[in-house]
């Protein structure tokens, strides 16, 4: 835990009002900030600090919490630790823990809690969008609305089956036609939420491969990219064995660029063709593709800048062999030289305009990929094939739904409730 | 009659709850009294003269399947079947007849006169004898003092606890038209601080059906099926008659609305809640006020009867009222009514004091079935006084009780709500409250439940004997399906071979446009001899056999959730976290697991996590 300015220390649970009572020597106007002077049980004073005191259950964790501001000097924080220690019931928070008990206590849903993980762990401004997005229920109302949407579906389905018989229900085509325009229509809307990126592209940072043939300059480029020595360049070919990754915020857009192992048949030994085997691995997975080889040679990809590399070298040295040939240059989307920095601002532009393709839009919340496998589920079963047994089977398509009803309810978490648990708060630190 | 009498179990009350239950314990060895006001009116059909239907053909099957008496009974007395949803799946498919009052009430007591071991006791169901520290039931005081000693007392009082009849300004107490009410159990069971509440329900008036004009009406004949009402019974007995239907009109309505403020649902002498499913025509027209007609249709109530029930008017309006409404509608311009139709209110138990052997939770040895648990309709009643009377048996004789699972039965899915759920309106069964209904249907009630009674000895031997044949039939009809198909037989029904290559069993050509069984029949003769409703039964579950087997999977997935046990004395004040609401209504329902607590409406899956959590702590 580095030093900082100001430490704060949070106390949850029922014992919360006693532990500030016995530091401050009194319990403060709730949801007021007050200055106490801190002592431990012996009376040794502690630190000047700024006391929260918010009685439950209006509160974050859903229980009555305590908050005191500390002057950040680990020393500081050990002595209250150690105090707070003392207090029967009292212990050390577990990773992630807050969260949870916001959550068992009814105070977020799953996709809050999801997106509250997120907005914790974001470090980039786009991360923080789609997070807080997430934290503050954008998932949870869209799932509301397809889930009543879902409902009134159902509801005009078990009608003709269970009260067909009785005059005050309409009967017949028309409302198999009604039913199957609404799974469609809702089916639409599931389309439109699964159409856009996964939240994953933006917590995990676009992945942007550099690739192309030996000695291209792929690691002179990340290097200068990252402005440090993250690769050994040198003028033999098949020096970067391995594939380098680092992660690089362009704009706000969290990245994690790789630089490749350069790709030639002939590879020197069994260790560079392991590297030309993973670097191939790494172009078919990237989000975004630089390709610093002949443009012609460059892999299929639906996003790939095509970069002529080491322009310092060729300007006019025309004729050298070092030199692409004018058409070359031309397919190209820019020239660059890592050396002198010419063409790394065009180069920064057409990532980031890449990049913000596969994001959301401003004011899109995204799915995780849990989330959107459940959505894509509850998609396969309102999609009816026309004319099939299926289509003209009211039973069938009151299966479907109940069945689509289920995939969304999983969502904001109704199945397999504890092992979601533990991978959703595997992922908190200590006191979040 | 001895001045105390004993008995292994007390029935009370002679219903189809009551005479379900008698049976059921009956079957399964116990020594039973049945306590009835008049025995001479035991299995009466109180209301519509109507047995299945929706949802409710499910529940008469499974009774059936477990060897009950409502299905035979029906078989004895059925003047007009019909198969509704005949055009859908028959997952979703309610046989229904209508019955001879007076065969159907004569085919109980003939039931109930070869059970040697069921004495029927006239009298009054006075109060209840409970153990001096009250927990448990020892008997039944009857109003004439004297005593009935058993462990197990079956309450199945149907709306005679605490009724109260209403007909326009008239008010009569009592449960049924011209019987007494039970008030002195009602007023005991109030201080023994069971939850109770109110409920109402209604009836519509009786015509003369030598007043309808009946020439000017549309006819419903019975189906032309071969179908029965129990799977145990192979022929229709009983002549066939017809139905009419005659609908409300502008006039009608004009008459309803003018009066409205003379029908006690209206004027707020009745405040309980009725069934949503069954509205009285006043709050018909009320709430659907921009229709223009109901359809009424008229039910003769009997061979040698001219009595005619006509379903769909249910009412408590006035006497003089009702004659001229129903004189406004076609056909009936010149009936008469024999018996007006009148509103009943009366006290329920809240059904989540029982546990899922509908045994009062707080009062060992006493049980409760039918309308006193909040339900509406004969079959809901029939199949919990068959779940009611067999548990009490196999409590008596110190055996594991039988418990039916949501995902085997309409029986279980009936019991699961309303021990869990409670009721806010008189509960009807509706197919749409079974969740895994594409394996719940009517037409394989005796493969999904006979076995267990069997194995219970809750069906009879001669029962059994057939149930085995037709297992036997059933598993050769199977093996016959599932030989594989040649290219000639492809050929033989006029098929094209399909080119993917893929072999394909018999039953799969079901799949082809325009093949049936008896396309197969075809393919293989052996079949010719197999009984309809078999291989009907076959090619449903093939028709639907891929949406069964993932269902079968999600139950495998929950199966965690039933496995894990909560303690019944759990404080649910006590865990973080929960909403006052959830703690209420997980306190009055009490879940015996935590898949239960799951199905509490309103318990969310935090919720769920929280209550889990606590009861771990507990346990280590």
């Amino acid at each position: 835990m580095p030093p900082a300015a100001i430490a704060v220390v949070r106390v949850s649970g029922p014992a919360a009002g006693v532990a500030l009572k016995t530091l401050a020597g009194r319990l403060p106007e709730a949801r007021r900030a007050s200055l106490a002077d801190l002592r431990d049980s012996a009376g040794t004073p502690l630190d000047r600090a700024l006391l929260l005191w918010f009685p439950g259950p209006a509160t974050a964790t859903g229980e009555d919490l305590a908050e005191v501001h500390l002057h950040g000097g680990r020393a500081v924080v050990a002595a209250v630790e150690t105090a707070l220690g003392a207090i029967p019931g009292l212990r050390r928070a577990e990773a992630g823990e807050f969260t949870r008990r916001a959550f068992l206590n009814g105070r977020i849903d799953l996709a809050e809690a999801e997106g509250l993980a997120d907005l914790l762990a974001a470090e980039t401004e786009s991360q923080r969008i789609q997070a807080l997005g997430m934290a503050s229920g954008h998932v949870s109302r869209a799932v509301a609305g397809w889930q009543d949407r879902l409902l009134t579906l159902m509801a005009g389905a078990e009608a003709e089956l269970n009260f067909a018989d009785e005059d005050d229900v309409e009967i017949g085509d028309a409302v198999m036609r009604r039913l199957r325009e609404g799974m469609e229509g809702l089916g639409r809307a599931l389309d439109e939420w699964l159409a856009r990126p996964a939240a994953e592209v933006i917590s995990e940072g676009l992945s942007v491969v550099i690739a192309g043939p030996p000695n291209a300059g792929k690691s002179t480029l990340i290097n200068a990219l990252a402005q440090r020595e993250l690769a050994i360049v040198s003028p033999v070919a098949g020096t970067t064995r391995d594939v380098i990754e680092t992660p690089l915020a362009l704009d706000g857009i969290a990245m994690r660029f790789s630089d490749t192992a350069g790709i030639r048949d002939d590879a020197g030994d069994g260790v560079e063709a392991i590297g030309i085997d993973r670097a191939k691995a790494a172009i078919e997975a990237a989000d975004i593709l630089l390709w610093l080889g002949c443009p012609s040679d460059a892999p299929e990809h639906p996003r790939v800048i095509r970069i002529a590399a080491q322009a310092d070298r060729w300007r006019g040295e025309a004729g050298s062999e070092r030199v692409p040939d004018a058409d070359a240059v031309a397919r190209c989307d820019l020239a660059l030289s890592a050396m002198t920095g010419e063409g790394m601002d065009a180069l920064h532009r057409l990532i980031v305009e890449q990049a913000r393709r596969m994001l959301p839009r401003e004011g899109e919340a995204a799915l995780r990929q849990r989330q959107r496998s459940a959505l894509f589920e509850a998609r396969q079963w309102l999609d009816i094939v026309p004319q099939s047994p299926e289509a003209e089977d009211l039973i069938l398509l009151a299966e479907r739904l109940r069945l689509a009803g289920m995939a969304l309810d999983r969502i904001t978490g109704r199945a397999g409730v504890e092992d979601m648990l533990d991978a959703l708060f595997g992922r908190f630190c200590i006191g979040k | 009659m001895p001045n105390e009498a004993l008995f292994d179990v007390i029935v009370v009350g002679g219903g189809h709850a009551g005479t379900e239950a008698a049976a059921a314990a009956a079957r399964l060895g116990a020594r039973v009294g049945l306590v009835s006001f008049d025995p001479a009116l035991i299995g009466t059909m109180s209301c519509n003269p109507a047995i299945g239907g929706l949802g409710k053909g499910h529940l008469m099957r499974e009774v059936d399947a477990l060897d009950g008496w409502m299905a035979r009974a029906a078989d004895r007395a059925a003047i007009h079947y019909r198969m509704l949803n005949a055009s859908k799946g028959a997952a979703v498919q309610g046989p229904r007849i209508q019955a001879d009052r007076t065969l159907y009430r004569d085919a109980i007591q003939t039931l109930l006169a070869a059970e040697t071991s069921i004495t029927v006791v006239a009298g009054e169901a006075a109060a209840l004898r409970l153990s001096d520290d009250g927990a448990r039931v020892e008997g039944l005081e009857l109003g004439d003092g004297s005593i009935l000693l058993a462990s197990a007392v079956v309450l199945a009082t149907g709306t005679f606890l605490g009724g109260r009849l209403f007909r326009g300004e008239e008010r009569m107490e009592g449960g049924r038209i011209g019987e007494a009410g039970a008030h002195r159990l009602a007023d005991q069971l109030r201080v023994a601080d069971l939850p109770m509440a109110r409920l109402k329900t209604g009836t519509p008036p009786r015509l003369d059906g030598r007043t309808i004009d009946w020439a000017r009406l549309e006819e419903q004949p019975s189906d032309m099926g071969d179908w029965t009402c129990s799977t145990w019974n192979r022929d229709r007995i009983i002549p066939q008659i017809f139905c009419a239907i005659t609908r409300t009109n502008a006039e009608t309505h004009a008459i309803i609305a003018a009066n409205l403020d003379r029908s006690p649902l209206f004027t707020g002498a009745i405040g309980a809640a009725g069934p949503r499913y069954c509205p009285s025509i006043e709050d018909k027209i009320h709430r659907f006020a921009d229709r223009d007609g109901h359809q009424v249709f008229l039910e003769p109530e009997g061979l040698d009867s001219p009595l005619v029930y006509p379903n769909g008017i249910s009412t408590s309006l006035p006497a003089d009222v009702q004659l001229a409404m129903l004189r406004t509608m076609e056909g009936l311009e010149q009936v008469e009514m024999t018996v007006p139709g009148y509103a009943v209110e009366y006290d329920h138990i809240d059904p989540r004091a029982l546990d899922r052997t509908l045994q009062v939770r707080a009062i060992g040895g006493l049980y409760c079935a039918g309308q006193i648990n909040g339900t509406t309709g004969y079959e809901e009643a029939a199949a919990q006084g068959l779940v009611a009377g067999a548990n009490a048996a196999l409590a008596v004789q110190g055996r594991e009780s039988m418990i039916l699972d949501r995902s085997e039965s309409y029986i279980g899915v009936m019991v699961d709500d309303l021990v869990l759920q409670g009721v806010t309106e008189p509960y009807r069964m509706l197919t749409a409250r079974a969740e895994y209904r594409l394996r719940l249907r009517a037409d394989n009630a005796a493969t999904r439940l006979t076995p267990k009674g069997i194995a219970l000895g809750l069906v009879r031997r001669a029962t059994a004997e057939l149930f085995e044949a037709r297992q036997a039939s059933r598993e050769s009809a199977a093996a016959l399906l599932a030989e594989p198909v040649s290219t000639v037989d492809y050929l033989a029904i006029g098929l094209a071979v399909p080119a993917d290559g893929v072999s394909r069993r018999r039953i799969d050509l079901l799949r082809f446009p325009g093949v049936t069984i008896a396309t197969l029949k075809a393919l293989a003769p052996g079949l010719e001899a197999i009984d309809g409703a078999i291989l009907a039964e076959l090619a449903e579950d093939a028709h639907y056999a891929p949406y069964i087997a993932r269902q079968e999977a999600e139950l495998r997935s929950l199966a965690a959730n039933e496995a894990i046990g909560l303690d019944p004395a759990l404080d649910y004040g006590a865990i973080g976290g929960l909403s006052r609401e959830m703690v209420e209504r997980l306190t009055r329902a009490r879940p015996e697991t935590l898949g239960q607590a799951a199905r509490i409406d309103g318990v969310t899956p935090a919720a769920l996590t929280a209550i889990m959590v606590h009861s771990r702590k507990r346990a280590a």
